[in-house]
């Protein structure tokens, strides 16, 4: 027993990718098993995560020593650079063919879902800055929440409350989009392309759009793509100068 | 070879966090400001660059994919690193959050597709 635990405390990253491999494989599993997909397999892994994370106190799940690479697989370095090789996915002409309807939306939906997300944050109870910007970066997606809360300094635990709100838009995008697509037009490219601007979190975009109809799904994911990157560039600077003016 | 893929993308990340880093300095916040999304940026136009140029091959490519791919993985380990303990007992300020802003913004798609119809598509 001692032996198998200094085996995988020596080499605790390594471990990480197996933990998380096994983690992403029952989530999907259980996503296919129990919701058809309804629920898509990164959302339970997500929230599965985060449930984990219970077990610790400050490092989540690393404050186990025999989970501690979890913390080096999910620290900032590594979210971080794999974030940037997301950009691959992303072409500049793409940009152009998206249209001004794409670019107005990615810029309305990253400032509305930031303000209004800094808005309901303080009414309920929070005032200084930092974490009012990392709860409105939260309600961009679970990506831009816990890299403005790292750039600004924010606890711990209001960046956890961010990536929370992020899991939560995700899970509503996914669930509510084929309830409401009739409801707000979203049945040609045009529309997707502006949702994926609104919406943003591109896991909740691509599934939610997929479960309308399969052929937007594209088309969302397009503007998505540019969503997190444009709110890791305004929320913990432009926004966060506007809202530190404000409170 | 894969390497040259992931140095490509380690360069453009080094030289995102060095903007980003300046910028935070320059702007009096001790930390990175915006530095992923210069790197984006910048890998986009690189990107953009050698696939014109045709210097852009698939075992190049596969180096920035593979960390792309991992990107999910990822979150899904830092999502259990946080301090969820905390972020639990501060009340469902997440959920409050999530449900209201991502459903108000469903209901922005009609008004700025409206938008963008009228302008010339080109």
């Amino acid at each position: 027993m001692e032996i198998i635990e200094t085996v995988i405390e020596k080499n605790g990253l390594l471990f990480a990718f197996l933990c998380v491999g096994v983690l992403m494989w029952v989530s999907f599993w259980l996503s296919s098993r129990l919701t058809r997909n309804k629920i898509p397999g990164v959302a339970i892994a997500i929230l599965a995560g985060l449930g984990l994370a219970l077990l610790g106190e400050e490092k989540g799940l690393a404050d186990i020593p025999l989970f501690a690479g979890m913390a080096v697989l999910g620290g900032a370095m590594f979210r971080d650079f794999s974030v940037v090789a997301t950009a691959m996915g992303a072409d500049l002409d793409q940009i152009k063919k998206a249209g001004p309807a794409g670019v107005i939306s990615l810029l309305v939906g990253v400032s509305f879902s930031f303000f209004l997300g800094v808005f309901i944050a303080y009414l309920l109870g929070y005032t200084d800055a930092v974490s009012l910007t990392t709860i409105g970066a939260g309600a961009c997606t679970y990506i831009v929440g816990p890299i403005t809360g790292g750039a600004l300094g924010a606890s711990s635990e209001v960046i956890a409350i961010s990536i929370a709100t992020g899991v939560v838009k995700t899970l509503v995008a996914t669930i509510g989009t084929p309830m409401i697509a009739k409801y707000i037009g979203l049945d040609n490219p045009h529309s997707a392309v502006v949702f994926g601007g609104l919406i943003g979190t591109t896991s909740g975009v691509a599934a939610g759009l997929a479960a309308t109809d399969p052929k937007l799904v594209p088309y969302g994911a397009m503007t998505a793509t540019f969503y997190t990157g444009l709110g890791c560039l305004l929320c913990p600077s432009v926004f966060y100068f506007l809202v530190n003016s404000l409170f | 070879m894969i390497i040259y893929g992931v140095a490509l993308l380690a360069f453009c990340f080094l030289v995102g966090k060095l903007m980003g880093s300046f910028l935070g300095s320059l702007i009096g916040i001790n930390g990175d400001v915006g530095g992923v999304g210069f790197a984006m940026l910048l890998l986009m136009l690189i990107n953009l660059y050698l696939k014109r140029k045709g210097w852009l091959l698939v075992e190049t490519q596969k180096g920035i994919l593979f960390w792309s791919s991992m990107y999910l993985p990822i979150i899904v380990a830092m999502a259990a690193t946080r301090n969820v303990k905390a972020a639990v007992s501060g009340g469902p300020i997440a959920i409050v959050v999530g449900l209201i802003v991502t459903l108000s913004a469903f209901f922005l798609v009609p008004l700025i597709a409206k938008i963008g119809r009228e302008k010339p598509e080109d």
